[in-house]
C-alpha cells in the first residue's frame, strides 16, 4: 500500500500564571447513518419534515410496538470501521440506557454499551505536509438518536418533536490522542471526510448530523508521555466533557475557553470535578449542567426486545471488497502517479467529488501536474467566488483537458490561457476551436516576432539608448512587443529576440 | 446484598415511581430478597458456558431500509394530554 510517511505534531502549551499546562482531548462523534429510514422503524428520516410526521408508533414508544432493525444502519456500522481500518465484531448486543426526558418517548435509548459492532481502529490526523496526529479509535458503537426539543417558542411550555428520535447514528469514540483544540477540529474534519468517502454519513454539521462530545483535561508537561507508555489513567488530570457540539469553531473556542478554567483553578490550589459541561457559543464560555447530574444513572441492561446481532465474516468481506480508495491512499497516489505537492494532493482529495474531476482532466489532458494547476488556482478559485461547488461547474473535464493540453504545446501562452478559461467558463465551447476562431493562437514564428520587435525599436530610438545603459529596460520593450501582438507572442522567443536585438 | 430505604428510594425516583415514605422499608426488603435469590444463581459455575439469549435458534430480525411508516402525526399526537401546532407540548424544561 501506497504511504506518506509523516511525524507526530507537538502538543500544544499553555502557559498559566504559574506552569506550562499540556491537553488531553478524547471525542465521542455522533454520526447520523444516511439511511432512509430509521434504526428501528420504518419512518422517514428526512431532514425538515412537519413536526412529528415521520414518527411510527416505535418512535412514538407506543405500548407493544417492537423494534425492527435496518440492515441498511448496521451495514453503514460495518463500512465505518472498515474505512477507519477497524476490527468488526461478528456478534454485537444491544442494551438500554434509560433515562427520562421529553424528546424520548421510550424512557431508554438503545445503544450498545457491552458489546459494540467495531472495536479498535485508528486516524491520521494531517496537520500540515508531513505532519499528522494518528488518533486511535476505541469503538464505533450503533444507537438511536433522540427528537427534538424546543424551549422558545413558548414561555412556559417545551414544545417537542419526534421525527428525529430513532434515527440511526454511529457513535464513534476515540482514545485521548489529541493534543489541542486545532487538532481536535482536524480530527473532526477527517473523520467528516472519511464518513464522505464511504458514503455513510453525509456530514452536515448545520443539520446536526454530525456532533462531537469533547472530553477535555488538562496534564503538566511529561505527563502524557507517562500515560501513553503505561495506558494508565491516573497520570493524566480529571476530564470534564463538552456535550453536542456542531460546528469546528466551536469546537476549538470551547477547548480553548475549557483549558483555561481548568488549570485556573488547578494553579489556585483547587481540583476538578468530573462533570458535563455545555458550551455557550454567545458567552463563549462553558457552563455545567450539574442540575441533570444526580439523574445520571443510566443504569444499562441488555435489551429484551431485540436478540445479539450476528453477522457473518462473508458479509463483512463484501463490503470490505466495495469500500473505496479512502482520502489516505488517494493521497499518497497523487503525490506519486501525478508528481503533486502533498499540499496540491490534500486539496485535490479533500472532497471525493474533486478528486474524480481532477482524475478526469489529469488523464485527458495528460499532464498530472500541470492539471491540477489549473483545476487548484483557476477553477475552485472561480467556482469559490460564485459559491459554487464542482458539481455545478460550467467547465467540464474534457474542456478544462482541452485548455491544458494547449497551454502544454505551447499553442497558447499561459496569459491566453486564462482568457480561454474564462470564455469557455462563462460561454462554453470547445477550447481548441475557440482558439483557431478567436485567433488566439501563440505566435512562435520568430519571423513575426523578429517583425514586431523591429519596428518597435525603429519606433522608439531614445528608449534603445537607454536600454543600451541599462539592460533592465528590456522589459519595456517585451511589453511593447507582447501589447502589439495582443499578447498571443510567445513571451519566450520575444524576451530573446529583444534581448538580441538590443545587443546589436 | 442488602439495600436500605434510601437506596430504594433512590431507585424509586430514578425509575419516576412515586412511594410513599412509609412503604419504602417494605419495598427495600422485595429489592433485598430478589438479588439475595440473585447471588444465589450467582453460586452456579458457568464458567465456559455461552448465554443462552433465546430458547429456539433464532436469528435477529432484519428490515429492508425503505420508508414503510409515518405520515400520521394525528395519530401520533392523538393521545397527547397538550399538543400544538404539531408539536407535543409539555411543562417547559430547559437546562
Amino acid at each position: 500500500m501506497l504511504d506518506l510517511s509523516f511525524e507526530p505534531p507537538k502538543p500544544k502549551v499553555i502557559a498559566g500564571a504559574k506552569y506550562d499546562w499540556e491537553l488531553v482531548i478524547g471525542m465521542e462523534v455522533h454520526a447520523q447513518v444516511a439511511s432512509e429510514a430509521k434504526l428501528f422503524s420504518g419512518a422517514s428520516t428526512k431532514f425538515g419534515a412537519e413536526p412529528n410526521s415521520n414518527v411510527a408508533f416505535v418512535d412514538a414508544a407506543m405500548p407493544g410496538m417492537l423494534p425492527v432493525i435496518n440492515e441498511y444502519c448496521v451495514e453503514q456500522a460495518v463500512r465505518t470501521g472498515l474505512g477507519l481500518k477497524a476490527e468488526i465484531n461478528l456478534k454485537s448486543a444491544f442494551d438500554r440506557k434509560n433515562y427520562f426526558y421529553p424528546d424520548l418517548p421510550q424512557g431508554y435509548q438503545i445503544s450498545q454499551l457491552y458489546h459494540p459492532i467495531v472495536g479498535e481502529g485508528e486516524v491520521i490526523v494531517d496537520m500540515e505536509p508531513g505532519i499528522a496526529r494518528l488518533v486511535r479509535i476505541e469503538r464505533i458503537h450503533i444507537e438511536q438518536d433522540a427528537g427534538k426539543s424546543i424551549h422558545d417558542m413558548d414561555p412556559n411550555m417545551s414544545f417537542v418533536d419526534l421525527n428525529r428520535t430513532g434515527v440511526a447514528l454511529m457513535e464513534i469514540v476515540s482514545r485521548p490522542d489529541i493534543r489541542g483544540p486545532e487538532e481536535a477540529a482536524a480530527y473532526v474534519s477527517k473523520l467528516r471526510q472519511i464518513l464522505r468517502y464511504l458514503g455513510t454519513c453525509d456530514g452536515n454539521m448545520q443539520n446536526g448530523n454530525l456532533r462531537a462530545d469533547v472530553n477535555v483535561s488538562v496534564c503538566r508537561p511529561g505527563q502524557y508521555e507517562k500515560y501513553q507508555e503505561t495506558q494508565d489513567f491516573s497520570h493524566l488530570g480529571t476530564r470534564c466533557e463538552i456535550k453536542n457540539m456542531n460546528s469546528m469553531r466551536f469546537i476549538q473556542q470551547a477547548i480553548d475557553y475549557e483549558a483555561k478554567r481548568q488549570i485556573a483553578i488547578l494553579e489556585a490550589g483547587g481540583s476538578i470535578d468530573q462533570e458535563t459541561r455545555l458550551y455557550d457559543p454567545d458567552k463563549g464560555e462553558t457552563r455545567s449542567m450539574r442540575s441533570k447530574e444526580e439523574a445520571h444513572d443510566y443504569r444499562y441492561f441488555p435489551d429484551p426486545d431485540l436478540l445479539p446481532l450476528e453477522i457473518e465474516q462473508a458479509w463483512v468481506d463484501d463490503i470490505a471488497a466495495s469500500l473505496p480508495e479512502l482520502p489516505d491512499e488517494k493521497k499518497a497516489r497523487f503525490v506519486k502517479d501525478f508528481g503533486l505537492s502533498e499540499y496540491d494532493a490534500s486539496v485535490l482529495t479533500a472532497e471525493v467529488a474533486n478528486a474524480a474531476f481532477f482524475e478526469k482532466v489529469a488523464a485527458e489532458a495528460g499532464d498530472g501536474k500541470l492539471a491540477a494547476n489549473w483545476v487548484i488556482n483557476e477553477l475552485f478559485g472561480r467556482l469559490k467566488k460564485e459559491g459554487h461547488d464542482i458539481t455545478e461547474s460550467p467547465v467540464s473535464p474534457a474542456q478544462l483537458a482541452g485548455i491544458v493540453r494547449l497551454i502544454k504545446s505551447d499553442a497558447i501562452s499561459g496569459k491566453i490561457a486564462k482568457d480561454l478559461f474564462e470564455i469557455v467558463y462563462t460561454e462554453g465551447g470547445d477550447p481548441e476551436q475557440i482558439v483557431d476562431e478567436r485567433g488566439m493562437k501563440q505566435v512562435t514564428d520568430t519571423g513575426a516576432i523578429e517583425t514586431a520587435v523591429d519596428e518597435i525599436i525603429a519606433a522608439n530610438p531614445a528608449q534603445v539608448e537607454k536600454a543600451k545603459q541599462n539592460p533592465k529596460l528590456a522589459g519595456w520593450f517585451v511589453g511593447q512587443v507582447m501589447k502589439a501582438t495582443g499578447g498571443k507572442a510567445n513571451p519566450k522567443a520575444v524576451n530573446e529576440i529583444v534581448a538580441k536585438k538590443l545587443a546589436e | 446484598m442488602s439495600i436500605d430505604t434510601d437506596t430504594a428510594a433512590r431507585v424509586a425516583k430514578l425509575a419516576r415511581i412515586r412511594v410513599e415514605d412509609d412503604q419504602l422499608p417494605a419495598l427495600a426488603q422485595e429489592f433485598s430478597n430478589i438479588l439475595e435469590f440473585i447471588e444465589q444463581l450467582n453460586e452456579v459455575d458457568v464458567d465456559g458456558v455461552e448465554p443462552m439469549v433465546s430458547v429456539t435458534p433464532m436469528r435477529l430480525k432484519r428490515r429492508q431500509d425503505g420508508v414503510t411508516d409515518g405520515n400520521q402525526q394525528e395519530k401520533v399526537l392523538s393521545n397527547a394530554p397538550d399538543a400544538r401546532e404539531g408539536f407535543f407540548a409539555v411543562p417547559k424544561v430547559v437546562e
